[in-house]
């Protein structure tokens, strides 16, 4: 019977720490019985796993960074995003496959963040797979509550005037958050711009 | 599929449909709304009923839903922030009620 | 009308809880855990259509909360997944328990 079983570590390009490997777990027998199951049952084949890992490499931060970077400096572009996201995420080549995206723009009024309080749905399209600390139950539970705390954890301080705004994901929308674009980045092309947007910022914990 | 009846801007309170009609399962309206009173900010389309897709069946009726905007100091007795401050979540109608 | 009796929040529904500072902590997906995030995918997808977002999350909300807390993220998953996939019929707790003794033995793990 033919398997694609492998044991190698998986480093992702943006990881700070090794976890241990848990590859053996039960939990990770359990998985991998059930893909390999699956693919025995003809539901799908290793080459469509394989495939659908490949495409996860294609999702980023940089996706949506790319797109508030556009946004600063194409007011067409920045229209077209404020009214049907996914579209204009799409034009940039960023499928989110039905998925609603919704952005929302900080201003100087308002400072928006993000959360999934039931479960960390997030848009993976455009940032890539979600930090650890955004599926935690201690940001899912006290960023509805006392956001500005959370915020400041980050180290990021919204001042009383403004309106904090927490948005709880409880459907089916997929939220980003277009930061308010730095002082003195006029002359910067877009790559550089883009270059100046953090995952953390299109979440809404910090500003830039 | 049900009819969209809130309008932006409507004053809406979230019901709790486990105490009112024995619900149980899986539910999206999570348990610190129940109860409160917000704004309707936007219509944003009609969709399968989670509760019902999250059981293999056909999310019929579908439901229209709503953003819905709460002002953090009604929904926190112990709020520490300012008082403009805001949170909005998606709510399908059936678990509203005109306020 | 009688009294509304308290509500018991289910263990996932944590919106207002107390909880301490937010763990600042990040690592790397196993290959494991990247594949069964590729497995959802293809089993929600149009063409396979046997999973919905809404059949995982019910899955990880019935996991039962010791389970809950101690599975990694796609932990969760894969025990939803595998949880919904048997109740559909699509495998069966015996497909799996054959698979997973057969990959024991292939990994030399002792029990």
């Amino acid at each position: 019977m033919s398997h694609d079983d492998h044991h190698h570590h998986h480093h992702s390009d943006h990881d700070a720490i090794e976890a241990p490997d848990t590859s053996n777990s039960d939990t990770a027998l359990l998985a991998d019985a059930l893909r390999l199951v699956l693919i025995d049952k003809g539901v799908f084949s290793a080459h469509d796993v394989q495939d659908q890992l490949s495409l996860m490499d294609t999702r980023s931060d940089r996706n949506g960074a790319a797109m508030v970077a556009r946004a600063w400096v194409d007011a067409d572009y920045r229209a077209a995003m404020m009214a049907d996201s996914a579209a204009a995420a799409k034009t940039l080549g960023y499928d989110t496959k039905g998925t609603p995206l919704v952005v929302l723009e900080n201003t100087n009024d308002v400072h928006n963040v993000i959360v999934c309080t039931l479960c960390s749905c997030y848009p993976v399209t455009l940032l890539g797979p979600s930090p650890e600390w955004y599926k935690s139950k201690a940001y899912r539970a006290r960023v509805v509550r006392d956001p500005r705390s959370v915020l400041r954890e980050f180290g990021t301080d919204i001042a009383a005037d403004r309106e904090v705004r927490v948005h709880d994901s409880t459907a089916d929308m997929r939220y980003m958050i277009m930061p308010q674009r730095p002082e003195g980045t006029a002359g910067l092309s877009e790559a550089e711009l883009a270059s100046l947007i953090t995952r953390n910022g299109l979440i809404g914990v910090a500003e830039l | 599929m049900s009819v969209a009846h809130f309008a932006v801007g409507d004053r809406v309170q979230v019901r709790n449909l486990e105490v009112e009609e024995g619900l149980a399962g899986h539910m999206r309206a999570p348990v610190y709304c129940r109860g409160f009173t917000g704004e309707i900010e936007r219509f944003c389309g009609i969709f399968g009923n989670p509760e019902s897709l999250a059981y293999g069946r056909d999310g019929q009726p579908a439901q229209p839903l709503y953003r819905v905007r709460f002002r953090q100091i009604e929904l926190w007795p112990d709020y520490r922030g300012a008082a403009a401050d805001t949170l909005e979540i998606e709510v399908y109608q059936h678990w509203l009620k005109a306020s | 009308m009688s009294q509304n009796p308290p509500v018991t929040k289910a263990y996932h529904d944590v919106g207002g809880d107390d909880f301490g500072p937010i763990p600042t902590e990040d690592g790397a997906y196993q290959l494991w855990e990247r594949r069964v995030d590729a497995m959802m995918r293809l089993l929600s997808s149009p063409q396979v259509g046997l999973m919905r977002v809404d059949e995982l999350r019910r899955g990880i909300e019935t996991l039962g909360e010791d389970v809950y807390n101690a599975e990694p993220y796609y932990g969760k998953w894969a025990r939803s997944l595998a949880a919904i996939m048997i109740e559909k019929g699509v495998v069966s707790r015996e497909d799996l328990d054959a698979k997973i003794e057969a990959l024991r033995v292939e990994r030399g793990l002792k029990r």
